[in-house]
């Protein structure tokens, strides 16, 4: 039973970084916001799964005109995450200015209902789009890279068992690392990032010290939306089929990553989403070799979520989160 | 506060609007239906999900049945009755399946209904049509239950799930020569049952089951699973459940260097799987309920009919529904003859239906058996030999 584990373990590790990175990426947008206005916007999920959309979309009509085969891969991959992050960035923006200022000094609750609300709207606007296009909501875009890989892992430590995967998850894992990496020095080390944090710590001081308050959220919606379609298109790359609903089930287990991670940190939303991950593409594999079949892969999301609460019940404020202080 | 005013007096504007509309749009369908042109309308209803994931073969099974209804409205119109489709989106969810269901006995015009697609969806929603008397005839539904309950209103005219899985059994087992099987299902009535019932006749029939595992629906990685899969090295992988997920776990398994057959059931016989799968189809077999439909020179007249009056090509339940629905029109010409040309009730439609004989339709016939099961039905075994739709039949099984 222990030999099987350690056997599948460096495909699981494989399995679990991509899906793991995916989560994290998602994660970061759903802590930049909740750092920035205590908000949780649950439509973050759904601006993943229009990132998905719009640069499945692209792929689709370059294809149509021949450009893909003319290009190298990485180059259309380039060009279509550009493309895509600064179309769901500026939607995220648009969403923040129509849906979430007005209600800036409204309780709590009510934007979270919008937020709620506003996820629904662009599930259903993008259904309706994809049913008119292509008569089935369902959609399969182009696949952009297929060569397989193998990693010899039994070279390493001959208990282990090779592990194969597809050269889309060396380009996934590569441009989350590289998006985390990026988003990181913006935070920590530039004006913007500044001002960010600034805001994050207080609101109104931040206003006095000159900070435009709601250009900065303005932006942070920007990077955060643009991060989460980013990963919409690396979503669509790798697993090669989305419908509008994907946004939901992976928005519920990001946002979870960020609540582990310590939501409002960012490299705590990173690790919890790689956590995860990982956690998950474990259960999966393992949970009915461990219980003796009584548990089968079906509960591998039983089983995270048992580590979460876990985690929580003795950290509250999550791996990487600061105990709250009551700002008075 | 004028602002405010004005708004509220919009909204109320609307709502009278709206309401006046109502009013206005429901005295016109009252002349519309009813008496028109002297003739008694008798309307059929089709049930099966037109949005959702399935609305693929859902919408197939909508247009095969106004086919149909087209074809015979001549017919019908010469003993002074105009035909009428009604379709219902049953969304592939039992909660609207049962709600459309109330609607459709609400409305006394409507005599017969052809649906659903979901066994899941037709069982709840068939004592609805049981209390109300409204007879059901079914392209598609393959759970035993639909039948084994004993109502008097239920019809299929597909073969049964104990029959779909043991007969993918025995391909697996004695063709395929598979002799470590893993089993994937989808935790739905369908896929469980469907699996379960593979699962029971494949070690009958001497193989191993070296892993049973289920899956959620909606979710698009299933490498967890496969896993697993891949370290039990099974020669052949079976899942019950749809397309949409049955499509990724093939794709995904070749992606992971497991290439051995995978075969499914009737859910899996849809244009759209070939679309997910895309190149990995080639190792893809399917048990399906429906047959070829273009093998017989009435299926291909069919086919080209389809085409040209829908511009789509057939799916697989197309030429069901077209003769589900020539089932239903059967019964209720006999229920007219019966009852001297007049409009027949509920009751007697239900039981003309149930006493059909050797109907001939396009792609089967059609003999009720006192549970209104067809004694006709067959599966048949499909093999992708390229990746396009349909597939090539291997080979069929009868009862």
């Amino acid at each position: 039973m222990l030999t099987d584990v350690i056997q599948t373990l460096p495909q699981v590790i494989v399995d679990g970084l991509t899906l793991g990175a995916v989560y994290a990426v998602i994660a970061i947008g759903y802590t930049m916001v909740y750092g920035i206005l205590e908000l949780i916007n649950f439509a973050h999920g759904e601006i993943f799964m229009t990132g998905a959309f719009i640069g499945t979309a692209i792929l689709l009509t370059f294809s149509g005109i021949g450009w893909l085969s003319a290009m190298p891969a990485i180059i259309v991959l380039i060009i279509v995450l550009i493309a895509t992050s600064i179309l769901t960035g500026f939607l995220g923006m648009g969403i923040e200015r129509v849906a979430y200022r007005p209600l800036r000094n409204a309780p709590k609750l009510i934007t979270l209902i919008t937020a709620i609300g506003i996820s629904f709207l662009l599930q259903d606007i993008i259904r309706f789009i994809a049913e008119v296009k292509k008569g089935n909501y369902i959609i399969t875009g182009p696949s952009l890279f297929t060569g397989k890989m193998k990693l010899e892992a039994s070279s390493l430590w001959p208990q282990f068992h090779d592990a194969s995967f597809k050269s889309t998850f060396l380009v996934v894992l590569i441009t989350a690392i590289i998006m985390m990496l990026v988003l990181d020095l913006f935070v920590n080390h530039t004006k913007w990032g500044m001002a960010i944090r600034a805001v994050a710590q207080d609101r109104d001081t931040a206003a006095l010290m000159t900070i435009n308050v709601n250009k900065v959220i303005s932006v942070t919606f920007f990077v955060g939306s643009a991060l989460g379609g980013a990963t919409g298109v690396l979503f669509a790359v790798q697993y090669g089929t989305i419908d509008p609903y994907i946004g939901f089930i992976l928005g519920i287990k990001a946002f979870t990553a960020a609540v582990l991670g310590g939501i409002g940190n960012i490299r705590g939303a990173m690790v919890g989403g790689m956590v995860i991950g990982m956690l998950e593409m474990f259960a999966a594999a393992n949970l009915s070799g461990l219980t003796g079949g009584v548990f089968g892969a079906e509960y591998k999301d039983v089983f995270a979520f048992i580590i979460l609460i876990v985690v929580l019940i003795f950290k509250p404020e999550g791996l990487f989160g600061k105990a709250a202080v009551e700002k008075v | 506060m004028l602002n405010k005013k004005a708004v509220s007096l919009f909204i109320t504007a609307g709502l009278v609007m709206g309401i006046l509309s109502g009013c206005a749009s429901s005295s016109d369908s009252a002349n519309s239906s009813g008496e028109s042109e002297g003739k008694t309308v008798i309307k059929i209803a089709t049930q099966s999900p037109l949005s959702g994931g399935s609305a693929t073969l859902g919408e197939a099974i909508k247009l095969g049945a106004q086919l149909a209804l087209e074809d015979q409205k001549e017919e019908f119109a010469k003993k002074g009755f105009e035909l009428q489709l009604v379709p219902y989106d049953d969304q592939g969810d039992p909660k609207k399946g049962v709600a459309n269901a109330q609607l459709i006995a609400s409305d006394k015009e409507i005599l017969g209904v052809v649906g659903h697609l979901n066994s899941g969806v037709a069982i709840p929603s068939s004592e609805t049509y049981e209390k109300y008397n409204i007879v059901m005839v079914s392209p598609a539904n393959t759970a035993t239950e639909i039948t084994d309950r004993g109502l008097k209103v239920t019809n299929r005219i597909v073969a049964r799930d104990d029959f779909q899985g043991p007969a993918g059994a025995e391909y697996a087992v004695e063709t395929l020569k598979a002799k470590k099987i893993f089993v994937i299902q989808d935790k739905t009535a369908y896929g469980t049952g469907l699996a379960d019932a593979f699962k029971a006749a494949a070690e009958e029939l001497g193989a191993e089951i070296v892993g049973y595992e289920g899956i959620t629906v909606g979710e698009k990685d299933f490498n967890g699973v496969l896993n697993q899969v891949a370290s039990k090295k099974p020669d052949l992988i079976y899942f019950g459940g749809m397309y949409s997920e049955g499509g990724l776990i093939l794709k995904q398994a070749v992606d992971k260097g497991i290439n051995v057959p995978f075969m499914g059931g009737d859910a899996l016989d849809s244009s759209a799987f070939v679309d997910i799968a895309g190149e990995t189809v080639t190792n893809a077999f399917i048990t399906s309920v429906a047959g070829d439909t273009t093998k017989t020179e009435e299926g291909k007249k069919f086919a080209d009919d389809y085409k040209k009056k829908f511009n789509k090509n057939i799916e697989s339940y197309s030429a069901y529904a077209y003769d589900s629905m020539g089932v239903v029109l059967k019964g209720l010409s006999d229920a007219i003859e019966k009852n001297d040309g007049k409009l027949p009730t509920r009751e007697q439609v239900r039981d003309a239906v149930r006493a059909i004989q050797d109907y001939k339709g396009v792609v089967t016939q059609v003999s009720f058996d006192e549970k209104g099961d067809n004694k006709y039905g067959k599966i048949f075994i499909y093999k992708f030999n390229e990746a396009s739709y349909p597939a090539t039949m291997e080979g069929e099984v009868s009862k």
